[in-house]
């Protein structure tokens, strides 16, 4: 992990963004590694909690992540039927640290959800730690710290933020 | 006054050609609004919070209940109190935290101290104040004119002559005792709240919270979700009875496939979770005969508490309550409730569990919040699209889990309220 560059962790990023506003959820999934979790906690808990312990609103290990990205494009995922448009805004991308296995990345994201003639912003920073497989990045956890006071007025998330 | 109004009912009800609708104006109308929060939330029992989110002298919490800021602590003596969060000088919020532990608590405008039992303590410039000033009673944060408690669920009221909690209640403390049977040690809120919104109308979130019929076609890809877990499911029909308990309350009680950390275990949870299930099974016969262990372990409960508090004992337990905005804008509060003294697996099961189909991140709640919302804009129509029917099950004598007697239930107690005046 010593030679990859911030530029090389913020192209990382971007292409997941772009992956999530196109909709293409099976090869974004293809980001994570095998033993990956994604987690977004409650809002009123510290931000390395364990959903073990604490109630989350997204705690998923990579099989439900991967039951997620199954619901999310069927048609009787309702929420997101017809799919909203959404547009994740990725900035203040920082390698907070690295081992030779291992490295944990902080970026701030804004993402907006609109459908129906609404539109939400979530807004937060997405803590990853990435690892290297076969020279290329993956994601080991995703942990979205949500900024706001829980989820009102979105609601929701029933896109992944 | 409107029309709607004039009508003195917003229900369409014919018993014996089984009729019962639901006038659609009750959903969008501002002066419903208004009415439902002098004669509903003025005047019934709300919930507060659970006494164990407040463990120790000093906990506090600060909580929106029926359009009041409360500060909800436990002060010195260990004595819960549920306080109107204002200072009594000039009225500011004393409390600017949501949660925490204090020795005390100082409004910042003037600087005045209140004890935790809201009594003030000092402030700036006495010298100033007539002798007695301390003493009287209207210096002290004002508590609030009801406050009672049924198994460490806390309740207020704002009608000082409202009858009691548990005349209330009725029937209802049947169910919470099961809630509370499930543990020796007694239940605790489990750390982290689910805070969301809808733009919906509030009774729209009563009648989906029991409501067994939207299930299997709202909720399709949370059963595709389960049968796909491989061992998520036992071969368990869903089935049960809907029940009315009286006052606006009701309940679902009903079987259902999926896994309870107590205690119907799956295959999912493997050799671990199961000697786990029959441990805490084997814990409940012990303690209240087979019969009854049953009924705690096997069956699901969707309980609803007039007006806005639903616990559900499902695959998880959670505490949920909602209010309204607006018409068409409700904020949600959800909390996970589990046994004190449950081992870390049991723990963390059931939070798995829980986010498997609840709160807003959940692979099922989303779906609940989108209809609801199509729900409201469907109202749009409702000058001239009028009605909603609500009469499955009517000719039945015991109606099943997925009719909707359990909204009549709601629906003649909050019509009874509503139009109260008038009548």
């Amino acid at each position: 992990m010593q030679d990859i560059t911030r530029a090389d962790v913020e192209d990382f990023l971007f292409a997941e963004a772009e992956l999530l506003d196109e909709w293409r959820l099976p090869e974004w999934l293809e980001l994570f590694t095998e033993d990956a979790i994604y987690y977004v906690p409650s809002t009123d808990v510290p931000a390395d909690s364990s959903p073990d312990k604490n109630l989350f609103y997204v705690a998923d290990d990579r099989f439900r992540l991967s039951e997620r990205v199954k619901r999310l494009m069927k048609r009787t995922a309702h929420a997101e039927f017809p799919h909203s448009r959404t547009r994740h805004l990725v900035s203040n991308v920082r390698i907070r640290s690295r081992s030779d296995s291992e490295m944990e990345v902080g970026a701030a994201f804004i993402t907006y959800r609109t459908k129906d003639g609404i539109t939400d912003t979530y807004f937060g920073s997405n803590r990853y730690r990435l690892v290297a497989e076969n020279g290329r990045l993956r994601i080991r956890e995703k942990r979205c710290l949500l900024d706001s006071e829980g989820l009102r007025t979105q609601g929701r998330v029933s896109i992944i933020l | 006054m409107n029309a709607f109004q004039r009508m003195n009912t917003a229900l369409m009800v014919d018993e014996a050609r089984q009729i019962f609708k639901v006038s659609r104006q009750a959903f969008v109308d501002p002066d419903i609004l208004e009415a439902e929060r002098m004669r509903i939330f003025d005047k019934c029992w709300l919930y507060l919070g659970h006494a164990s989110e407040l463990p120790k002298p000093g906990d506090f919490v600060t909580r929106q209940v029926g359009g009041r800021n409360i500060l909800f602590a436990r002060d010195a003596k260990g004595i819960l109190r549920a306080m109107f969060n204002t200072c009594p000088h000039r009225g500011a919020q004393v409390c600017r935290e949501k949660h925490g532990n204090a020795k005390s608590f100082q409004c910042f405008y003037h600087g005045w101290v209140f004890g935790l039992d809201g009594a003030l303590r000092s402030q700036p410039g006495e010298a100033s104040y007539a002798p007695d000033f301390k003493e009287r009673s209207t210096s002290n944060m004002q508590h609030v004119p009801r406050f009672e408690t049924y198994r460490d669920f806390c309740f207020v009221c704002f009608d000082r002559n409202a009858e009691t909690l548990d005349a209330y209640l009725g029937a209802v403390k049947e169910y919470l005792d099961i809630v509370g049977d499930q543990a020796e040690a007694g239940m605790t809120i489990v750390g982290g709240t689910q805070e969301y919104s809808m733009r919906a109308n509030w009774k729209l979130l009563t009648e989906n919270s029991i409501d067994g019929y939207h299930a299997l076609t709202t909720h399709a890809t949370y059963f595709d979700y389960l049968k796909a877990t491989n061992g998520g499911l036992v071969p368990v029909p869903l089935e049960g009875a809907a029940l009315d308990l009286g006052n606006g309350h009701a309940v679902l009680e009903y079987k259902a496939p999926w896994g309870r950390p107590v205690a119907q275990w799956v295959p999912m949870w493997g050799d671990e979770g199961k000697r786990e299930i029959d441990r805490l099974y084997q814990g409940l016969v012990a303690r209240f005969g087979e019969e009854r262990a049953r009924r705690i372990a096997l069956f699901n409960r969707n309980l609803f508490v007039f007006p806005n508090l639903v616990v559900n004992d499902i695959m998880a337990v959670t505490i949920r309550t909602y209010y309204p905005h607006a018409p068409d804008f409700m904020t949600v509060s959800a909390w996970a409730l589990a046994p004190k003294e449950e081992t870390d697996w049991a723990r963390k099961y059931r939070l798995f569990n829980f986010l498997e189909f609840l709160g807003p991140g959940g692979f099922a709640t989303p779906d609940d919040v989108e209809a609801l919302e199509q729900c409201q804009r469907g109202f749009r129509n409702a000058t001239e699209a009028q009605w909603n029917d609500i009469s499955k099950g009517m000719g039945k004598d015991i109606p099943a889990y997925d009719d909707e007697l359990q909204m009549r239930a709601f629906w003649s107690n909050w019509n009874k309220h509503v139009f109260a005046a008038s009548a």
